[in-house]
């Protein structure tokens, strides 16, 4: 028995001393295979004498099994080893960067657009939409705005050159998005024509207006955004309401201060100032003027086709230009304008 | 509007801080745009007198002054101003005052001691005024406080008004304003005419009486026009901004700025026969005070008298003229006080290029009873100051072309409609009551009022104006800001639309940076990226290089690339979302124009930022075709090709989406690329230009039943014709495909080696597969037989081997 003993510890040994896969299979076949040392000692069994067969038996099987128990422990342990070679052999550097396009940006007044218009569509405000090559009827005469009004000089307004060469008075660069409140007022009437409550009209109107302005402070274009809400029990209070809560959700500060001042549109009336005031940051406890409001005037009303002694309607302008500013700390308004890559790639 | 808070205080004086009337009458709609001290910071300066100067022994420019400052004792003090003489009354800084940036400490001066300073205006902040020390007059109080004395503990208060509150362009308006809003007395100070000692007159013919009602004058002889404005007057019109200049003139202003009305005094030596308010004669030039020579339009009212027949003599209601103008040798004065109506002067001197304080007044409206109360007073301050014998007031009207005050009804209903709060009848009463509007009940509708306005006010016509007057009077801060209630309804929300705000997010998931361009741009641009020889041209661009409006977004991307490189940005993609303008006779909604929103993109540099896993290549025609073919997702696009004057002939596509053209893709063309200088690292940049209102429209998702059985997928190689477009071919190979063919895909183009010249390779693949059942060899071959055949037969393609 000695000499099964040493044949299996000789086998255990070769085992463990082959790193290759196809090696180990070469070892087992010499045990193990058909012409294989422990296979042959089982093939003699048969010329033992019966008496020793049965023990001689037993002993090699058990032989047997020890070893091949050691050869799947060592054939696991190889594809182990082999798994853990081509694992460490493909690792990355997860640190390198990944591969991609860039990200683009949205310009920071669209974003502050998209967020007015999120917000006021939370309560029920459309959004409308007008030519910015506007008719003078629609900027200025359906607007209150009498024909000898300042704002109607060269001083303020661009006006076109018509065909002939000569300035052309019937049209204009629009001056404010308020010719979108007539447009939005008579499409509204003409629609509802047929009943006796029309329903209201809640609509925003963001966009590009044009004065003959240009300094650090004034860009000859810039953004402004109408609001109308015109129904049969729209108030001053309501509108107070309304822009309040909007101020505060848009600077997202439930403690900033909010007054409204009386003061002068042709369009409206009573018209009135929106201040803001901070309570922290650079800006703290200052008024900053941020619109312009007001109840929308009877004959603004009525131009717009809507009878004033049934219904009445609120009216602001906004400049997200400013709102931007204030909300992202940007001290040049000219920048909005420069399409400057290294100012826009900062709003992602 | 400027002026000194004392001289409000004068007239109505609420127990309120500074501040708090400032606030008053910014809630009010009287802003106060800036406050500022009326004299800067100093402390403990006296009046004193200089008893005796001696020459300062050692310094040639030096003397030593005896100085008495009343309590503060007789004070040796070495002074150095060149007009310092006995006698002389001046300010003191006392041992320990505090000037602005010094302290006066006690000193040797070259060896003698000196116990203060005495001081110029500019040492005491009061002025730039250096040439010496700053006289007081002879009776000033010796050993007062100068700050006193001068009354420099004063504000000045800018008010920014808007222009329906003409009424508060004088200190009286401001201070009836006042009162009404806290109920502090107005001190009234009566005017008294004067008695006319002698019966001169001019004669006042109004010509054009709607455009002047009511024209009041007076001669005043033997004023003495030399004589001194008196400081408290000097004082207060200077501390409204108006330099003072003789005191006939400083007279006129500062009833101009008591009352509001402004004044124009004329030297009577020059006028001859009776005055005339008319319009101008044909060409009729007048050369005014401010040395402008003019001629006035047409309906520009000119005051004029008889000399040769005519002779203009003023701008009506806007200014005087340089002859007939008063100066120190004047001794015979025609004093002219009016009322002009707002819409003879809206606009006429903005016209002629110039404002004056007159006309700032006049077009918004002075208050048409005022010119009498006015004159008299002016006449009392002339007689008071400059001497003279005044003859009786001329007073020309024209009743019916003076404005009206048409009674304004003002329901309390409506008033609660318009405001959402409810104001009680009595208050309501209360508040317009105190403001002088005369406020009658209406016996026959409980709650209801006549409102008729006074003719100080000019902005009162309809009852909304009446119930912005409440609402300022009850205060804006006092009505409530609930939240808003309506009926709920649900927008609409179209899901076979997208937002622009998508389209925006989708370009900027793709790398393209939003840029919002000026609408007016350089008409080359025009030119060279539109072939636009005729653009919309502005009358009155701010600057040459934005004188027409865009008929494309391109031009403005070109623009941005070439600032950007400048700024050593090379890689650039960006695009813009904007409005174009094309004149187009058909154009709506305002007739003569076409303004689509249009989206345009460009990119230059590489088509990847830089980076270690991709090879750096320039980014192409195809990188940019697929952001928009991306953009376009899920509606299939077409590209044909295009002659645009903006780009590369043989780079260049028209954009069809379902038949109709809605914009270009290509390169640069080269010209411009040489001509902007665009080429930078990369090769020519790639533009896109699309109508916007075309991508927003996004069809729902429509199902189609998905195959259980397996496909099958052969791919054939065809050579064709090196011109042959693909598009055409693959169309051909698509119609005629059978039901089971589910996609047919170009995965290779190929030319050179192993093909003969002017010949390419297209590799399609093509997927076959049934949705009831598994597909033959047999079906597969034939169908894919039949492409090839389709191929041969319509492009003369060969089957590759």
């Amino acid at each position: 028995m000695d000499n099964l003993d040493q044949l299996v510890a000789s086998a255990l040994a070769e085992f463990a001393a082959v790193s290759e896969p196809a090696r180990l299979e070469d070892v087992k076949a010499r045990y193990l295979g058909k012409d294989g040392t422990l296979t042959a000692l089982l093939k003699g069994l048969g010329k033992l004498p019966p008496e020793e067969r049965k023990t001689a038996g037993a002993a090699i099987n058990v032989a047997k099994g020890t070893v091949e128990s050691a050869l799947a422990a060592r054939r696991d342990a190889l594809r182990h080893a082999a798994l853990e070679s081509q694992l460490a052999a493909e690792a990355l550097d997860v640190t390198l960067p990944g591969r991609a396009q860039s990200q683009g940006s949205i310009h920071p007044v669209m974003r502050t657009l998209d967020r007015i218009e999120q917000l006021f569509r939370s309560i029920g405000f459309e959004v409308a939409d007008g030519p910015e090559i506007e008719a003078d009827w629609h900027n200025f005469t359906a607007l209150n705005t009498p024909e000898n009004h300042p704002a109607r000089s060269m001083h303020d307004t661009f006006y076109l050159l018509g065909p002939d060469g000569r300035v052309r008075e019937d049209v204009l660069l629009r001056t404010h998005t308020s010719p979108v409140q007539i447009r939005t007022m008579l499409a509204h009437v003409e629609k509802h024509k047929h009943l006796e409550h029309m329903p209201e009209i809640r609509v925003i109107c963001p966009g590009r207006v044009y004065r003959v302005d240009s300094d650090a402070t004034h860009s000859p274009m810039f953004h402004q955004v109408e609001g109308l809400w015109v129904g049969e029990d729209v108030s001053f209070a309501d509108l107070k309401g309304v822009v309040a809560d909007f101020l505060r959700r848009f600077f997202e500060s439930d403690d900033l201060k909010v007054r409204f001042r009386p003061s002068f549109f042709p369009f409206t009336e009573p018209s009135a100032e929106i201040d803001v005031a901070f309570m922290s940051g650079p800006l703290e406890g200052r008024w900053l003027e941020i619109a312009g409001c007001g109840m929308v005037h009877p004959n603004v009303l009525r131009f717009g086709g809507v009878d004033p002694e049934k219904y009445t309607g609120f009216a602001f302008g906004m400049g997200p230009d400013r709102l931007t500013m204030l909300r992202y700390g940007i001290n040049d308004l000219r920048l909005f304008f420069d399409g400057d890559l290294r100012f826009l790639s900062q709003f992602q | 509007m400027q002026f000194p808070e004392s001289w409000l205080r004068a007239l109505v004086n609420p127990p309120l801080s500074t501040a708090e009337l400032c606030h008053l009458l910014t809630m009010a709609g009287l802003e106060v745009e800036e406050t500022r001290p009326a004299a800067a910071e100093f402390s403990n300066v006296v009046v004193a007198r200089v008893l005796s100067v001696e020459k300062h022994p050692d310094a040639d420019k030096l003397k030593l002054c005896k100085v008495d400052t009343g309590e503060h004792g007789v004070l040796a003090i070495v002074c150095g101003a060149p007009n310092v003489a006995a006698d002389m009354v001046v300010p003191c800084a006392l041992v320990g005052a505090r000037l602005p940036g010094i302290e006066i400490r006690k000193a040797k001066v070259r060896g003698i001691e000196s116990s203060g300073m005495l001081c110029s205006a500019r040492e005491l902040g009061l002025s730039e005024d250096h040439g010496g020390l700053l006289p007081l007059p002879a009776d000033a109080p010796i050993g007062r406080n100068v700050r006193d004395y001068l009354n420099l503990d004063d504000t000045l208060i800018t008010l920014k008004l808007t222009p329906n509150r003409a009424d508060c362009l004088s200190l009286s308006g401001i201070a009836r304003e006042v009162a009404a809003l806290t109920g502090a007395p107005l001190k009234h100070f009566a005017v008294e005419p004067v008695v006319p000692v002698h019966d001169e007159i001019r004669g006042v013919v109004l010509d054009v009486p709607a455009a002047c009602p009511r024209y009041c004058g007076r001669i005043v002889r033997g004023v003495n026009a030399r004589a001194a404005t008196p400081d408290w007057m000097k004082q207060r019109i200077e501390r409204c901004g108006i330099r003072s200049i003789s005191a006939l003139v400083d007279v006129t202003n500062y009833v101009m700025l008591e009352l509001g009305q402004p004044l124009h005094a004329f030297d009577d030596a020059e006028l001859s026969g009776a005055i005339h308010v008319r319009y101008p004669a044909p060409g009729e030039q007048l050369l005014l005070l401010n040395e402008q020579t003019v001629q006035p339009s047409a309906d520009t009212a000119v005051i004029a008298d008889e000399q040769g027949g005519a002779r203009a003599l003023a701008l009506a209601g806007i200014m005087g003229g340089e002859h007939s103008g008063i100066n120190d040798a004047t001794t015979d004065l025609f004093l002219e006080s009016a009322f002009f109506a707002p819409d003879a002067i809206a606009g006429k001197a903005r016209a002629l290029g110039f404002s004056s304080d007159a006309s700032y007044r006049y077009e918004r409206g002075v208050d048409f009873n005022l010119q009498r109360v006015a004159i008299e007073r002016a006449t009392r301050l002339i007689l008071d100051i400059c001497g003279g014998r005044p003859g009786p007031v001329v007073e020309a009207v024209a009743a019916d072309d003076l404005p009206k005050r048409t009674p304004v009804r003002l329901r309390s209903a409506r008033a609660a409609k318009v405001l959402g709060i409810v104001l009680a009848p009595a208050q309501i009463e209360a508040l317009l009551t105190g403001l002088g509007l005369g406020c009658v009940r209406d016996p026959g509708n409980d709650g209801d009022f006549v409102v008729t306005p006074p003719s100080h006010r000019f902005d009162i016509a309809i009852e909304e104006d009446l119930i912005e007057e409440l609402a300022r009077l009850h205060g804006y801060d006092n009505i409530p800001a609930p939240p808003p209630k309506a009926r709920m309804a649900m927008l609409p929300q179209t899901e076979s639309r997208r937002s622009t705000a998508d389209v925006r997010r989708m370009l900027a998931g793709r790398g393209f940076h939003e840029v919002v361009n000026f609408s007016f741009v350089e008409a080359c641009w025009e030119a060279d990226f539109c072939g636009n020889a005729a653009p919309i041209t502005l009358a009155n661009p701010i600057a040459s290089q934005m004188g027409v409006m865009r008929s494309s977004l391109i031009g403005g991307l070109v623009g941005n690339l070439i600032a950007n490189r400048s700024r050593q940005v090379e890689r650039v993609r960006a695009f813009e979302i904007g409005r174009c303008f094309e004149a187009d006779a058909a154009g709506t909604p305002v007739p003569g124009f076409n303004q689509p929103l249009r989206v345009a993109g460009l990119c230059s540099g590489t088509a990847l930022p830089e980076q270690w896993g991709a090879p750096s290549r320039a980014v192409d025609f195809f990188d940019v075709k697929a952001d928009i073919e991306a953009l376009a997702a899920p509606v299939v696009l077409r590209f044909e090709r295009v002659a645009h004057s903006a780009l590369h002939p043989g780079r260049a596509a028209t954009v069809v989406l379902e038949g109709r053209a809605i914009g270009v893709i290509g390169e640069i063309h080269p010209r411009w690329v040489q001509k902007y200088e665009l080429a930078g690292l990369g090769g020519a940049p790639v533009v896109f230009e699309l109508e916007l209102e075309a991508l927003l429209a996004r069809a729902l998702p429509a199902y189609r039943e998905i195959s259980r059985y397996p496909a099958v997928t052969r791919d054939i190689a065809l050579v064709v014709g090196q011109e042959q477009a693909v598009q055409p071919l693959l169309d051909a190979l698509k119609g005629r495909a059978a039901d089971i063919v589910r996609s047919v895909e170009l995965f290779d183009v190929y030319h050179g080696k192993g093909l003969p010249e002017g010949k390419k390779s297209l590799a399609f693949r093509i997927v076959m597969q049934d949705t009831q059942r598994t597909l033959s060899d047999g079906e597969v071959e034939a169908t894919l037989a039949a492409l090839v055949t389709t191929a041969q037969a319509g492009f003369a393609a060969e089957l590759r081997k």
